[in-house]
């Protein structure tokens, strides 16, 4: 597949303002201001974008959902937190193209009618929130940002932008959690609806995008949107910032058209599975998506109703890649002992059902288990998928419920056999697949 | 004398506050800011940054206590930070880290006695691509292996 360049142009030094502005930066920004904001957004719609922040929800329709006639402050909200395990684009983002990132908020900003906006980069990330605030500064000084951009673009409108730094918790990347925690409150999801667009920073209407996604829109007002359209898959098009790691020659951020078959992305840019094995599970979109089997990966493509047909989502496209040799069950474990710990808690099902499904894997994991625990693993599956306020429940979920539906005969090769009680035992024993009982049948 | 920020800090605060329409908005980097000068997020901080904000402190004590970024008690000068997630896991993040525990002598969360390290285990920090990985206070270390996490501990004076 042909690589095109978007978010992460191969030019040196792109990541400073002159060599940006050298290379047409802010030009679309310009551009943007001079035609009306519904053809803003109509041109950001018609392209096709959709978020990159694992929904894979049209852009432009998003920003629609604003209301056009409020008196209320209106705010922009742009999704740097990427704590989903296996995900590390966002960071390439900052480090590479800050530029782009700015250029796009202040377009997107103008779009929604929007004076504020917040990037929210967690908090690990120290560094490249530094290299952010260092070209957000820059930007600033050379009047792209704030009240100066009046003069600069000859434009009555102008925005300001921030950085809000987190301080580690997953669950930020929530959208709603994340305005709670700009609020500065803990990061606890709000119930939908009210919807930001209707309620959301300070209870005024807000959009929240991810970084990638923003990034794309520069370019999208500079080429335009056939353009744009015509890359990729047709009805996710444009180009995936791909995050290969696990057992892989080449791990990296990769940026490459929609659509690039699964197969194709790991042999040819993650360089094939490391010593040769072979693939026994792929995780296509970051941890909490549904696990594939390393036999069904033919024909598979990258995009979001591909995989969705294949039975998994795009997620933030974050592919994990485990050889043959992997141990499943404790890759299972180290995803659930991660969602237990960061559930905020507000949820019964979800605050209590990754306890207790990390607690069952971890004695799973320790060799006390029968296949008949993991049918009660799938039954706390359905327990939590569905129930709780936000998504972080489904999330907790799905690899376990689709790592058990797929990888089953896997899995029970780490477990006991079924014990077959003798009827005289069964009437004392409520749990016939609890460790113990095994040396009473002895 | 209790916590007290430092001139210069009261302007980071202040700068801090001008970026939000609430003060309240302004808690999480005012105890960034605390924490950076502090090491540690004591009653005595919360107190002072509720203060200062003019906020209860109740909101404080929420969010210190919600973010695990926030440290409770006194940490390492070096605080060690490895990330034992799936894409680390699978490229051998359990031998760093049984080795940094030996080689420290600590457990999850515990300062050594001279206060030179604490170590934790950490979430995905966002380095999957070139894992396994530690971090040593803010830097990032990546493409690792036990000898190479050895070295930088002993380079750490």
């Amino acid at each position: 597949m042909e690589e095109i360049r978007i978010v992460l142009p191969k030019i040196p030094d792109y990541h400073k303002l002159e060599v940006y502005e050298n290379n047409g930066g802010y030009q679309s920004a310009k551009k943007a201001f001079n035609i009306s904001t519904d053809e803003v957004i109509d041109i950001v719609k018609k392209s096709g974008l959709r978020g990159r922040g694992g929904a894979a929800f049209s852009t432009g329709l998003k920003w629609s959902f604003m209301p056009k006639t409020t008196d209320k402050p209106k705010y922009l909200a742009v999704n740097g937190d990427e704590s989903e395990p296996g995900s590390f684009k966002d960071r390439q983002v900052f480090e590479d193209n800050p530029h782009q990132l700015i250029e796009g908020i202040l377009i997107s900003c103008y779009a929604i009618g929007a004076k504020t906006a917040y990037i929210y980069i967690r908090g690990e990330y120290h560094k490249w929130i530094k290299l952010m605030q260092k070209a957000l500064d820059d930007a600033y000084e050379a009047g792209y940002v704030g009240e100066k951009m009046k003069e600069k673009f000859g434009t009555d409108f102008y925005c300001d932008i921030y950085i809000h730094k987190g301080a580690g918790a997953y669950i930020c990347g929530e959208e709603s959690a994340l305005m709670n925690s700009i609020e500065g409150y803990r990061g606890y999801p709000r119930i939908k609806p009210p919807f930001p667009a209707q309620r959301g920073l300070w209870g005024n209407p807000t959009t929240i995008n991810n970084v990638e996604t923003i990034a794309n829109i520069p370019k999208i007002i500079e080429n335009g949107w056939e353009w744009f359209s015509s890359i990729g898959a047709q009805k996710h098009p444009g180009t995936i910032l791909f995050g290969l790691s696990g057992h892989l020659n080449k791990p990296g951020v990769y940026e490459l058209p929609s659509g690039i078959l699964l197969t194709e992305l790991i042999e040819k840019y993650g360089g094939g599975v490391l010593n040769g094995k072979k693939i026994k599970c792929v995780i296509p979109g970051g941890s909490s998506m549904p696990p594939l089997r390393g036999d069904q990966l033919e024909g598979i493509r990258m995009d979001a109703d591909s995989l969705r047909d294949a039975g998994s989502a795009i997620g933030t496209a974050g592919v994990m890649v485990m050889d043959e040799d992997t141990n499943l069950l404790k890759v299972l474990l180290r995803i659930t002992k991660f969602y237990h710990h960061e559930s905020c808690g507000q949820c019964t099902p979800c605050r209590e059902g990754t306890g207790w499904m990390e607690k069952t894997l971890k004695r799973l994991a320790d060799g006390n288990g029968t296949s008949k625990d993991l049918d009660m693993l799938e039954s706390v599956t359905n327990n939590i998928e569905g129930n709780t306020i936000c998504a972080l429940g489904d999330a907790a979920a799905w690899p376990v419920k689709y790592m058990i539906q797929r990888f089953r005969k896997e899995l029970e090769e780490y477990l006991k056999p079924e014990i077959v009680l003798p009827p005289k035992n069964k009437v004392h024993s409520m749990r016939n697949t609890v460790n113990p009982l095994s040396t009473i049948i002895r | 004398m209790g916590f007290q920020f430092t001139e210069e800090n009261i302007a980071r605060v202040n700068k801090a506050k001008s970026k939000y329409p609430t003060s309240l908005a302004a808690v999480m980097e005012t105890l960034w800011i605390a924490q950076e000068q502090n090491g540690y997020i004591s009653e005595e901080v919360m107190s002072h940054v509720a203060e200062v904000l003019q906020i209860d402190k109740v909101n404080v004590l929420s969010v210190v206590t919600f973010y695990t970024m926030y440290f409770q008690k006194k940490m390492g000068k070096y605080h060690i930070q490895v990330c034992t997630n799936v894409s680390c896991m699978l490229r051998g993040a359990y031998e760093i880290w049984d080795a940094v525990k030996d080689k420290l002598g600590i457990e999850n969360m515990d300062v050594t006695s001279d206060g030179k390290f604490s170590l934790e285990e950490v979430e995905c920090m966002g380095a999957c691509g070139y894992a396994p990985m530690i971090a040593v206070n803010e830097d990032f270390h990546e493409n690792l292996n036990k000898e190479k996490v050895l070295e930088i501990l002993d380079s750490l004076k």
